[in-house]
């Protein structure tokens, strides 16, 4: 019996504004505990939310984004539950009507496009954060209502590969769309994952497994392929009764998830409209000037490069994966380098670089205008490709820019004529051999004699120079 | 009179109404306010209003504790207002409770016959006015929390519209239907006391922009041609099974103002409500207003502000401070609240509940097209003897006892004047209008009141 997994996931992403959902604390992630909070935000008696607009814009871009509907009126509502997280003892979310139903998203996997379909995206509050310690736990409160946007996909994806690429895909749009900066290592995105397996072809589906807090990307593919696993083994062995359906936790320790609750202990969160919180109409005005600024999206920019700059359907890709890099791509272009110069040092060196030293790429010293510096010299013959590189890694490495190195002696290439001619005419005078038989046909042998010439300058020939005069004086011989 | 002179008659009162949580001993100004018709005046306000480093406890154990590190929106206002706060008022627990009897400091007691509650849960600011401590006072209504008091004690309650005043600093009962609200000796004292609180507040997106009105001026328009209606099923005795005597003379004195009202050239009629839907409104009142409160006092954990409660993990903890910080009153209502909400009962009960509301806000919209207000009895009589209290408090569900609940299922501004005595008890009549329309209500009340002599009265024994 083949089984087939059937996922869905809820995508929580911390957004980017200058205060709270609700408050007028600031929202920004801080090392300081406890330093950005309003009454609200620690429920003191008395406390009342103000929705923060610019949330709501940046939500209607994401529902936008994912081609979903919008409805007329904004209605919060509230979810009640006790926990030390969550000071008001409820938490406002939109559960009757949300911001964005009925959507969907194109996303690549291994190269194929697929489609997830969205149930809804709707904005909340986050909760405060726990550290837990050995006899106590600390709360931080710097967290405590900062505007969240949930994302539940319907259950249509039916691998671990899709699910991360569906994610990976979000996480680009709200970076391009600068709705969140979407820093998994801020814990600004956290995902929860259902899980259910059933026979190919069967129209029914399996138990769901619901497992929470998973934090990172991998830890989602992880998940989901243990729980593939531990279902299809209690399938197999004829235990299928042994799948409840539940809540589990990712242990990211041993890899493995573990019972937090069963259904039976599910809570029930007393859904209520928030009458502290008027309807408020959404103007279709207002969601037309939202639409028209939402900036282009990555497979837009993909499309562009490949068609207006030639670039190849694998260089755009890689470029686009991450904003800041198609970002710094972008910079390039505007300061006229290239676009396949560009490409190729982008996808080549930078991004070789970012990835053996483990940084982003927000973090690089190299400026596109320090880069194009480096190819400029390189352009003009001033330097050779192999001294490009050096004085790329260099300026790097000491984080000094490129001219440090560029004016220095020894670091501009040979493009002297009599230089190159008494270099040449003193290896055919050496190699008296070599050049009988490359007169006799052994064409090959034209590579050597360069080869030559760059050893005795150490790679600073002008390359083709050196080929030019080469063939020159060879016929002259 | 001195300051030094009103704090100590504030003490002085303690011992017999119990009114005070907290009496400020040396009560100041902080702005002096010249433009202010209530410059230098002291005023007394409920303690589940946030007041920046003075207690606030809305009278529960579970923040007997609490000082507050800001003001209320109202707090600020009347601060500008020239204002002297002398101090904060006892009220039934965290605003539930209608018998002023369940503050975490005791029962407050009626001016007017120490024997006797004051109603709630504005317990404390109604007396005080009535007993000449204050002219001014501040409480809240969720259900008929100011306008009850004031009846019971013989002076001007009232309850705006809905968002004309800021509720932000107000420990929340039930969101949807909690109200600021004044209380004074006259119309025109809440009308001027209204005036200086209201505003669209930044803080509280349920407020509106309310510049163009002026109750204040408004009691001066003519009255002439004005419309009210009463509602049959509550002012004829026949419709009545129980037909006390304090019943009938409550009926015979509101008779007697709906006479003074035409004699102003006040039209009033006679208008018929579905029994039914007029029976319902209690029960939905009580699932509404529980709902509501179970989720807005789930903050009251003792995690962050009042008593730490024991136990060895988190949840112990919170029911520790949860057992012991609240009445059983509070408690029946947080486990109906959590009841009519889940998931099985939602629709049965809370949905219902709302749709009771709705019916009843567009039967008064519908009214309202046609008439200027709502007149009513406030209550069956006078104040119920405190030993005479039923423990559970919540079994009252006679209609004319409970119809105030109406304005605050629309919003619509309403008003409690007195207008006579049962047993050397004061009764009041109230007077409710359509969203907006305070102006018109404020009028209305003025005129009425200037027909009777109960204007300024104070408490027998309290001048």
């Amino acid at each position: 019996m083949e089984l087939y997994p059937t996922i869905g996931l809820e995508m929580h992403c911390e957004i980017k504004t200058n205060s709270k959902n609700f408050s007028k604390a600031k929202n920004e992630y801080n090392d300081t505990p406890n330093i950005n909070i309003k009454p609200l935000d620690m429920a003191f008696p008395g406390a009342l939310p103000v929705l923060n607009k610019e949330a709501v814009r940046k939500s209607i871009i994401m529902a936008l984004c994912l081609e979903c509907q919008i409805p007329k009126e904004l209605i919060f509502d509230r979810k009640n539950y006790y926990y030390p997280d969550l000071p008001k003892g409820y938490q406002i979310t939109q559960n009757h009507s949300p911001i964005g139903v009925e959507g969907r998203l194109k996303v690549e996997v291994d190269g194929k496009e697929e489609e997830v379909l969205i149930e809804d995206i709707h904005l909340e509050e986050d909760t405060a954060s726990l550290d837990h310690y050995f006899d106590h736990s600390l709360i931080d409160y710097n967290r405590s209502g900062v505007p969240l946007l949930e994302c539940v996909t319907k259950p249509c994806i039916h691998s671990p590969e899709t699910a991360v690429a569906f994610l990976e895909t979000m996480r680009n749009i709200y970076k391009y769309t600068d709705v969140s900066d979407a820093d998994t290592k801020k814990g600004q995105i956290r995902c929860d994952v259902n899980v259910s397996m059933a026979p190919k072809g069967s129209d029914k589906l399996g138990t769901k497994v619901e497992i929470k807090n998973v934090n990172s990307f991998s830890a989602v593919y992880d998940s989901i392929k243990y729980e593939m696993k531990r279902q299809s083994d209690l399938i197999k062995s004829g235990s299928e009764d042994e799948i409840v359906q539940e809540t589990r936790r990712w242990d990211d320790e041993t890899s493995t998830t573990i019972t937090m609750r069963t259904k039976a202990d599910a809570l029930d969160y007393k859904y209520f409209i928030d009458p502290n919180l008027p309807k408020i109409k959404i103007e279709d005005k207002w969601i037309e000037e939202i639409k028209e600024s939402i900036p282009e999206l990555p497979l837009e920019r993909k499309k562009r490069y490949i068609s207006e700059y030639n670039l190849s359907e694998y260089d755009a890709g890689v470029i686009i994966k991450d904003k800041d890099v198609a970002d710094y791509f972008e910079e390039c272009l505007n300061l006229d380098i290239d676009p396949k110069t560009a490409a190729n040092w982008i996808n080549v060196q930078i991004l070789g670089y970012i990835a053996k030293n483990e940084i982003d790429m927000d973090e690089l010293y190299l400026t596109p205008k320090m880069l194009k510096e480096i190819i400029d010299k390189q352009n003009s013959g001033d330097i050779s490709s192999k001294q490009a590189k050096e004085v790329f890694y260099k300026s790097l490495d000491e984080k000094k820019t490129p001219g440090t190195y560029l004016n220095k002696e020894g670091m501009s290439q040979i493009s002297d004529k009599d230089t190159l001619l008494n270099i040449i005419n003193k290896i055919i005078e050496n190699n008296q051999k070599q050049v009988e038989e490359y007169q006799n046909g052994k064409d090959n042998l034209f590579d050597y004699f360069v080869g030559q010439v760059m050893k005795e300058t150490r790679g600073k020939a002008n390359p083709l120079m050196t080929k030019e005069l080469l063939n020159e004086e060879l016929k002259k011989v | 009179m001195e300051i030094k002179n009103i704090v100590k008659k504030a003490y002085d009162s303690q011992d017999k109404l119990n009114a005070f949580v907290t009496i400020i001993d040396e009560p100041k100004q902080t702005i002096d306010n010249q433009d202010s018709p209530l410059n230098g005046q002291v005023v007394a306000i409920k303690d589940n209003i946030s007041t920046k480093d003075i207690l606030s406890t809305g009278s529960s154990n579970a923040l007997k504790d609490y000082v507050p590190f800001w003001d209320a929106t109202i707090v600020k206002k009347l601060q500008d207002a020239g204002t002297i706060l002398l101090g904060k008022t006892t009220m039934d627990e965290l605003g539930m409770g209608a018998t002023g009897t369940t503050s975490h400091t005791g029962i407050v007691r009626n001016p007017w016959n120490l024997d006797h509650i004051t109603a709630g849960s504005s317990s404390g600011s109604a007396a005080l006015v009535a007993a000449n401590i204050v002219n001014y006072a501040i409480g809240s209504d969720t259900g008929d929390s100011v306008r009850k008091p004031a009846a019971y004690c013989g002076v001007v309650g009232f309850k705006p519209t809905y968002g004309l005043i800021s509720r932000y600093g107000l420990f929340p009962f039930a969101s949807s239907l909690d109200h600021i609200g004044t209380f004074a000796k006259s119309v025109k004292d809440v009308a001027i006391l209204t005036d200086a609180i209201k505003g669209i507040d930044e803080f509280d997106m349920t407020t509106w922009d309310s510049s163009h009105i002026n109750l204040t001026k408004a009691t001066d328009l003519d009255v002439k041609g004005k419309k009210l209606f009463y509602i049959k099923e509550l002012c004829d005795i026949n419709s009545y099974d129980l037909q006390s005597d304090e019943l009938k003379n409550t009926l015979k004195i509101f008779d007697e103002t709906i006479n003074k009202c035409k004699e102003l050239g006040i039209e009033v009629e006679e208008v018929s409500i579905d029994k039914n839907l007029l029976s319902a409104l209690f029960p939905s009142y009580l699932c509404i207003s529980s709902a509501e409160a179970t989720s807005n006092n789930s903050n009251l954990t003792g995690i962050i502000f009042g008593p730490r409660g024991k136990g060895s993990d988190i949840n112990e903890i919170m029911k520790d401070h949860r057992t012991k910080g609240f009445s059983s009153l509070v408690k029946r209502r947080f486990v109906i609240g959590s009841f009519v909400l889940q998931e099985n009962n939602k629709d049965k009960y809370f949905l219902n509940a709302q749709r009771v509301r709705r019916l009843i806000v567009d039967k008064m919209n519908e009214l309202f097209e046609k008439y200027d207000g709502l007149i009513l009895p406030c209550s069956e009589g006078g104040a119920t003897k405190i030993e005479d209290l039923e423990d559970n408090n919540i079994n009252n569900a006679s209609i004319l006892e409970n119809h105030m609940v109406i304005a605050n299922f629309g919003g619509f501004p309403s008003i409690t004047i007195p207008n006579g005595f049962i047993n050397d008890l004061p009764i009041g009549i109230n007077i409710t209008g359509k969203v907006m329309d305070d102006e018109n209500i404020i009028n209305i009340a003025h005129h009425i009141e200037s027909t009777m002599n109960y204007k300024n009265q104070i408490a027998k024994g309290w001048k």
